[in-house]
C-alpha cells in the first residue's frame, strides 16, 4: 500500500490538545451545554426510585429459583412456607397454569414461563412466588419450600446445542426434538462467494462477542396494585417501555388496557435490561389479584445478573476479502446465537438477528452476507440489551476486528487500511451490499481528527522505541457505523406495534409549556435535552418547560427508550410538535397584530412583521393571547397545543473514530488503557455535555467489556458471575481521561438533523481496546476479556476459551 | 435487595465481656468487626449466625504503636485497626512498606475505611492479602480466651481455607511484628480490577546485612502456598547474596512449589507463572528499599 494515498498524519505531527467542554452559565434559549435540569434531584438523594415507593398496606414478593440448569420439577410442596405466619400467599407454576398464566409470550415469537410447571431450564429461573408482610420473611419463606428435582444433562456450550442426542430444552414446544430456533440470512450469498472466490487476499477469523450484561445500578423492580373497587392495575415499573408494557400486560394476562395505568418513576440506568418484561413482574401482578394488597417485588443484585436480559453470546466465523493493495471487496458470516433457554430477545420482530447485519461497517464494499443460526441451551434467556443497538455490538466488533487481522496478516497499518476504505463524503447517501441506506457521514474527515488527536505517527514510533526495549504497547483503531432511531414503520415493530412515537406539547397561558412524552429516561437526560429541542423552536426557556415521561396516563403511546432511538424518533416528533404550535402561534399572533400570517418573520421567540421588528408579540403573549377572548379566524382552534406521531422515514447513522492505546504488562499480562481518544459524529449535539456523557459511560463499557466482563457458565450450567465479586465492572481507575472530539454531519431526514448517540460509544470501543491489546503483544486474535490470565495466555499462543468455565 | 436471616445482637464493651459472650452463645454466634466478609455472607445466607458479638467498641484492640519487651521492638497492630489506618500510618511506611503497598490494593476506600486487619486476618480467605504479607514479615498473632492470652506465628495461624487457630471462644488481639535493622519489603498482586481479589499476589522482606541476606519471608496469596509461604524460596536465599539472579531462581522454587487452582481468575499455569513472577518483582522491590530506601 502506498501512504501517500492516505491522510494519516505525517510523522512528526504532534497531538492536538482537546479542549474540555465548557458548562453554559445560565440556561441557554436552545441548545447548549446546559446543566442537566434533573440532576438537582438526583445528586441530593431526592430521586425518586422504585424501591423508594411505599404504598398503604403493600406487601413484599419473593421469587424462588431454581439451583439447577435443566431439571425436572417432580413436585413442590409449598405447605411450611404457607403457614409461616407472615406469608399471605405462595404461588407456584401450577396456581399459575389455572389462571393461564404459567407461560407468557416473548418478544421473539416464543414462549417464556412465568414459573416453572414441568421443568426448569437455566439456573435462577423463576419457580415460586412469596408473598409476605415484609421482606425478610418473604425471603425466610422462601426456605421452606420444598421443591423434588430430578436434574437432567445441561447444554451449555452452545456449539453442542445442535449435536446429535443433545438434551431436548424446549419440549414443551409441540414436535420439538433439537435446539435450533431459527436460521436467518442477509445479503447476497451468491454474490459474495463470487467477490472471495476472485479475492486476492482473504483472511478469516473466529471471534466470540461474549455473554455479558448491563447490569444497570438499580436492578429491576415492581409494585403492583389492584384497586379492588375500580378494578384498576397500576403498575409501577423499571421499564424503559411504560406503553409497550400496557399492551403486553393487557395481551398476557387479559386485563382490559383502558384499566391499567403503568408507571416509570426515576429509572436507575436500563441499557436494555429494562425492556422486557420479567416473571416477577408478572408474580407481583397476580400477587395483588390474589391478596387484595399492592405487592411489591425487587429483585436483588445476583438475580439480576442470573436472570435477566444479558447481552451479546455471539460465535463468529468471519472472513474478509480484499485486493492486494488493500481494497475491502466484500465480507461474510456464520454466526451461532446463544439465546439461552427461552428465545426472549427484544428487537423489530421481523428481524431475529436485530441489525446485526449493517456488519459491513463504514466501508465501501462490493458484497456481504451472514447466516445467522439461534439455539436454545439451559441458560438465561435474552442477547440483546447492553446498549447493543439490536447487536451492532457484534457487527461493529467483527468487521473492526476483521480489518485489524487482515492488517495484521498482510503486515499493513490498520489506520491506512481503513482510510483507504472508508466511504466518501460524496457517496451519501449511501445503500450498503445490505440494503441499509447511509444518511450522512464525514468518515475520512471523523478518522482523521482522531489520528490527530491521538498523534498517531508518534505514537507508532514510541511503540517501536519501546519494542526495542522489551515494552509492550499498543494501539487500537475502530471506526463504527451506527444505525439507530427504530425506525420506520414498514420495517420494524415490536409484536406488531409500528416503532413511531407520539408526542404533546401544550403550551400554557402564562407561555411555560408541558411536553409528554412516550419515551423513558433512565438516566439519559430527557428532562434537559427535550426541554432544549422545544426552546429552540419555541423561545421558551428550557426552564419554563416540564417534561412528563414514563407515565401511561399522562402521555402519549410510543414504544420507548433503547436502542438509541429517542433523539432520533421522540426527538423528532418533539421538534415536529412545536412547530406545530408555531405556525399555530403564528395564526394567534396575525390576529394579535391584525396582519396577515404571512406577512409575519419568525425570530426565536416572537413573531414580528416584516419590515417592522417593533411590531411584535412574544410567545408568551401569544399563549396568553390564544387562550383569551381574542377572536381567531374561521377555523382556527384556541389554545396553544399540538400533538404529533412520528413514523421515521429511515433510521439515522451516526459514527465514530475510536484510537485506544494500552500498556501491557508482559510478565504478568495486564492490559492498562493509557489514553482514549474517541470522534464521535451525531449530527447536531443539542446538548454536546450530555453528549458527552453518554459518550464517557459507553467507552467505560467498552473498556470492561474488552478487559473483564464475563459471564461464563460450567458444565453443570453453574453461572460463573453472579455477583460483582465475579462480574466485574470497570471503574474510574480502569478508565483513563477520555479525549473526545465531534465531527458534525446532521441527518439529512431528521427535523432538526440530529442521530442518536446513546449506545454508540458502548458499540465503537470494544474493538479498538481488543485491538490495541492484540497489537501491543502482536497476536492476531484473542476473544473478550482480555484478562492478565488471558493475555499471557494469548501471548504463548493459548488463548482461553472465555464462554465456559476455566479448568 | 439481599435480606439476611434473623440473627441476635450484642454489642461487646471489652475483650473479656466478648469473651463471655462467645461462651454464652457458642459456636453458632460469630464476632463482627468491620464486617465486610460477614455481613455480605449473611445477606447471601450464606453465612447464617444466630448472634452476631459487636466488638467496634473494643479500645484495647485498636491503635498502631511500637511495643518493647526484652530490649526488643515489635509493630503492634490492635486487630480492630481499620485498613485504612494500616494504609496511613506512618509507622507502618517506616518499618513495613509491604504492609502499605498490600493495603494500597485491598478492596476499595469504602472497604477499607471500615474493614479490619482481624477481620481480614480471621476471616482467612486464601485471597486475603494480609496474610501473606504478616507471613512475609514472620509476624505474630495474639490470641486472648478465658484462660489468657497466646502468641502463634502467623504461619501457623491458618489451619486451612476459611479456617484458623482462633477458637470458638477466642479473640485475635493483636499482630505483632518485630522490628529489627536492615530490612526491606514489598507486596506485588494481580487483580484483574482494581478492588478485585488477587489472581495471585507475592510478599517478600528481606533482612540484609551489607549485601548479605540475614533474614528472609516470602509470602503467597491466592495459589495455594503452604501456610501462604513459600519456605524453599526462603531457604534458597537465606544467607545469601542479593543478586538479580537469585530472585529469579528464588521466583523459579517458589512457582515449583505452590499448588494453584483453576477458576475464573485463570488457570493454574497462569498462577503458577504469577507465584514466581511475583515473588521475584516483590523481592527485587523489598531489596532496593533496604539498600534505599522506602522511596524505592
Amino acid at each position: 500500500m502506498s501512504t501517500d494515498t492516505t491522510g494519516v498524519a505525517a510523522p512528526g505531527t504532534p497531538p492536538t490538545e482537546v479542549a474540555p467542554t465548557q458548562v453554559c452559565a445560565s440556561t441557554p434559549m436552545g441548545y447548549g451545554s446546559m446543566r442537566r435540569k434533573e440532576d438537582a434531584r438526583f445528586i441530593r438523594g431526592q430521586g425518586r426510585y422504585l424501591d423508594d415507593i411505599a404504598l398503604p398496606g403493600m406487601l413484599h414478593g419473593a421469587v424462588l429459583r431454581s439451583p439447577f440448569a435443566h431439571a425436572k420439577i417432580v413436585s413442590i410442596d409449598t405447605s411450611a412456607a404457607e403457614a409461616h405466619p407472615k406469608v399471605k400467599a405462595v404461588i407456584t407454576g401450577e396456581t399459575l397454569a389455572g389462571l393461564g398464566l404459567a407461560w407468557m409470550p416473548t418478544l421473539s415469537h416464543d414462549v417464556q414461563a412465568v414459573l416453572a410447571t414441568d421443568k426448569v431450564r437455566f439456573q435462577g429461573q423463576e419457580v415460586a412466588f412469596v408473598v409476605a408482610e415484609d421482606r425478610y420473611s418473604a425471603r425466610d419463606a422462601l426456605a421452606l419450600i420444598e421443591v423434588d428435582y430430578e436434574p437432567l444433562d445441561a447444554v451449555i456450550d452452545a456449539r453442542k446445542a445442535l449435536d446429535e442426542g443433545a438434551p431436548v430444552i424446549r419440549d414443551d414446544l409441540d414436535g420439538r426434538t433439537d435446539n435450533h430456533i431459527f436460521d436467518w440470512e442477509a445479503g447476497d450469498s451468491a454474490a459474495t462467494d463470487d467477490v472471495f472466490a476472485n479475492a486476492d487476499v482473504v483472511a478469516s477469523c473466529d471471534m466470540l462477542y461474549p455473554r455479558v450484561h448491563p447490569a444497570p445500578m438499580e436492578t429491576c423492580g415492581s409494585i403492583a396494585s389492584m384497586d379492588p373497587v375500580t378494578g384498576k392495575l397500576t403498575v409501577y415499573t423499571t421499564t424503559q417501555a411504560p406503553h409497550a408494557h400496557r399492551t403486553i400486560y393487557a395481551l398476557v394476562a387479559g386485563l382490559p388496557e383502558h384499566k391499567i395505568q403503568v408507571i416509570s418513576p426515576d429509572i436507575g440506568g436500563g441499557f436494555g435490561n429494562k425492556v422486557g418484561i420479567y416473571p416477577g413482574y408478572v408474580c407481583a401482578v397476580v400477587g395483588t389479584i390474589v391478596t387484595g394488597a399492592p405487592v411489591k417485588w425487587v429483585e436483588d443484585r445476583s438475580e439480576n445478573l442470573m436472570a435477566t436480559s444479558f447481552a451479546r453470546d455471539y460465535h463468529m466465523h468471519g472472513e474478509i476479502a480484499s485486493t492486494k493493495d488493500g481494497k475491502l471487496l466484500g465480507v461474510r458470516v456464520k454466526v451461532l446465537a446463544d439465546h439461552g433457554a427461552f428465545n426472549g430477545t427484544a428487537q423489530p420482530s421481523k428481524m431475529p438477528a436485530g441489525l446485526f447485519h449493517v456488519f459491513s461497517g463504514s466501508y465501501d464494499m462490493a458484497a456481504a452476507h451472514c447466516a445467522v443460526t439461534g439455539v436454545y441451551t439451559n441458560k438465561a434467556p435474552g442477547g440483546v440489551a447492553y446498549a447493543c443497538s439490536f447487536r451492532i455490538t457484534e457487527a461493529v466488533y467483527l468487521i473492526e476486528r476483521l480489518v485489524d487481522v487482515l492488517a495484521h496478516d498482510q503486515g499493513w497499518d490498520p489506520a491506512e487500511l481503513r482510510m483507504k476504505n472508508l466511504l466518501k463524503p460524496e457517496q451519501f447517501p449511501y445503500t450498503t451490499a445490505l440494503g441499509w441506506e447511509y444518511d450522512s457521514g464525514d468518515y475520512p474527515t471523523t478518522l482523521q481528527k482522531a489520528l490527530d488527536i491521538a498523534g498517531y505517527a508518534e505514537l507508532r514510533r514510541e511503540q517501536a522505541a519501546k519494542r526495542e526495549r522489551g515494552e509492550l504497547m499498543g494501539i487500537g483503531i475502530a471506526f463504527f457505523t451506527e444505525a439507530v432511531g427504530a425506525g420506520p414503520r414498514r420495517t420494524m415493530d415490536i409484536l406488531g406495534l409500528g416503532m413511531a412515537d407520539g408526542a404533546e406539547l401544550r403550551v400554557h397561558p402564562t407561555g411555560k409549556a408541558v411536553l409528554r412524552l412516550s419515551c423513558m429516561s433512565q438516566g439519559q437526560g430527557h428532562v434537559t435535552t427535550f426541554a432544549q429541542i422545544v426552546a429552540e423552536e419555541l423561545g421558551i426557556s428550557p426552564d419554563d418547560i416540564e417534561v412528563v415521561q414514563g407515565d401511561t396516563d399522562q402521555t402519549p403511546f410510543g414504544l420507548g427508550t433503547y436502542g438509541s432511538r429517542s433523539t432520533p424518533v421522540s426527538g423528532a416528533a418533539t421538534a415536529i410538535v412545536a412547530r406545530k404550535v408555531r405556525e399555530r402561534a403564528k395564526i394567534v399572533a396575525a390576529a394579535m397584530l391584525e396582519v396577515s400570517p404571512d406577512d409575519l418573520e419568525w425570530e426565536k421567540g416572537r413573531f414580528h412583521v416584516a419590515g417592522d421588528p417593533s411590531a411584535s408579540a412574544a410567545i408568551a403573549d401569544i399563549a396568553m393571547a390564544a387562550h383569551s377572548d381574542l377572536e381567531l379566524p374561521e377555523g382556527v382552534e384556541g389554545h396553544l397545543d399540538a400533538t404529533c406521531v412520528y413514523n421515521p422515514p429511515n433510521l439515522t447513522y451516526p459514527c465514530g473514530a475510536y484510537i485506544c492505546v494500552v500498556d501491557v504488562d508482559k510478565g504478568t499480562g495486564q492490559a492498562s488503557v493509557r489514553r482514549f481518544i474517541a470522534v464521535d459524529d451525531c449530527g447536531v449535539r443539542i446538548n454536546p455535555m450530555i453528549v458527552e456523557g453518554q459518550v464517557h459511560g459507553g467507552l467505560a463499557d467498552g473498556v470492561g467489556m474488552a478487559l473483564m466482563q464475563l459471564m461464563a457458565f460450567d458444565s453443570d450450567g453453574n453461572h460463573l458471575g453472579a455477583s460483582f465479586m465475579d462480574y466485574l465492572l470497570p471503574t474510574a481507575m480502569e478508565c483513563p481521561s477520555w479525549e473526545l472530539g465531534e465531527t458534525v454531519t446532521p441527518s439529512p431526514h431528521h427535523p432538526i438533523g440530529a442521530k442518536g448517540v446513546g449506545e454508540s460509544a458502548t458499540v465503537g470501543s470494544p474493538p479498538a481496546v481488543v485491538n490495541a491489546v492484540l497489537d501491543a503483544i502482536g497476536v492476531r486474535h484473542a476473544d473478550m476479556p482480555l484478562t492478565p490470565a488471558h493475555v499471557w495466555r494469548a501471548m504463548r499462543g493459548e488463548p482461553i476459551r472465555t464462554d465456559l468455565a476455566i479448568g | 435487595m439481599q435480606v439476611p436471616a434473623q440473627f441476635d445482637y450484642e454489642r461487646a464493651t471489652g475483650v473479656a465481656h466478648a469473651i463471655a459472650l462467645l461462651t454464652r452463645y457458642g459456636p453458632e454466634s460469630r464476632l463482627v468487626a468491620g464486617g465486610h466478609s460477614l455481613i455480605p455472607m449473611m445477606k447471601l445466607r450464606i453465612a447464617n449466625p444466630e448472634t452476631l458479638i459487636d466488638i467496634n467498641d473494643l479500645d484495647e484492640l485498636k491503635g498502631i504503636s511500637i511495643a518493647s519487651a526484652d530490649g526488643a521492638d515489635a509493630l503492634r497492630i490492635g486487630a480492630m485497626v481499620r485498613h485504612t489506618e494500616l494504609l496511613e500510618s506512618p509507622l507502618a511506611v517506616e518499618h513495613f512498606p509491604i504492609l502499605v503497598d498490600a493495603e494500597r490494593v485491598i478492596a476499595d476506600p469504602v472497604v477499607r475505611n471500615r474493614g479490619t486487619i482481624g477481620g481480614s486476618l480471621c476471616q482467612a480467605d486464601p485471597s486475603e492479602d494480609l496474610s501473606a504479607a504478616f507471613t512475609a514479615l514472620h509476624a505474630v498473632a495474639v490470641i486472648e480466651g478465658a484462660d489468657g492470652r497466646r502468641e502463634v506465628s502467623a504461619r501457623e495461624f491458618h489451619t486451612g481455607p476459611y479456617q484458623t487457630v482462633v477458637g470458638d471462644a477466642e479473640i485475635l488481639v493483636e499482630v505483632r511484628v518485630p522490628i529489627r535493622p536492615g530490612s526491606g519489603s514489598a507486596y506485588e498482586k494481580v487483580e484483574r480490577r482494581v478492588g478485585d481479589w488477587a489472581v495471585a499476589a507475592g510478599g517478600a522482606a528481606l533482612w540484609l546485612d551489607a549485601d548479605t541476606i540475614t533474614e528472609v519471608g516470602i509470602g503467597l496469596t491466592a495459589v495455594g502456598a503452604e501456610h501462604f509461604c513459600a519456605a524453599q524460596a526462603e531457604d534458597y536465599l537465606r544467607g545469601g547474596p542479593v543478586t538479580e539472579e537469585r530472585f529469579v531462581e528464588a521466583g523459579r522454587i517458589a512457582a515449583e512449589h505452590v499448588r494453584p487452582t483453576a477458576d475464573q481468575r485463570g488457570p493454574e499455569d497462569y498462577k503458577r507463572h504469577l507465584a514466581g513472577e511475583l515473588t521475584t518483582r516483590a523481592l527485587r522491590r523489598a531489596a532496593a528499599r533496604a539498600q534505599h530506601g522506602t522511596e524505592a
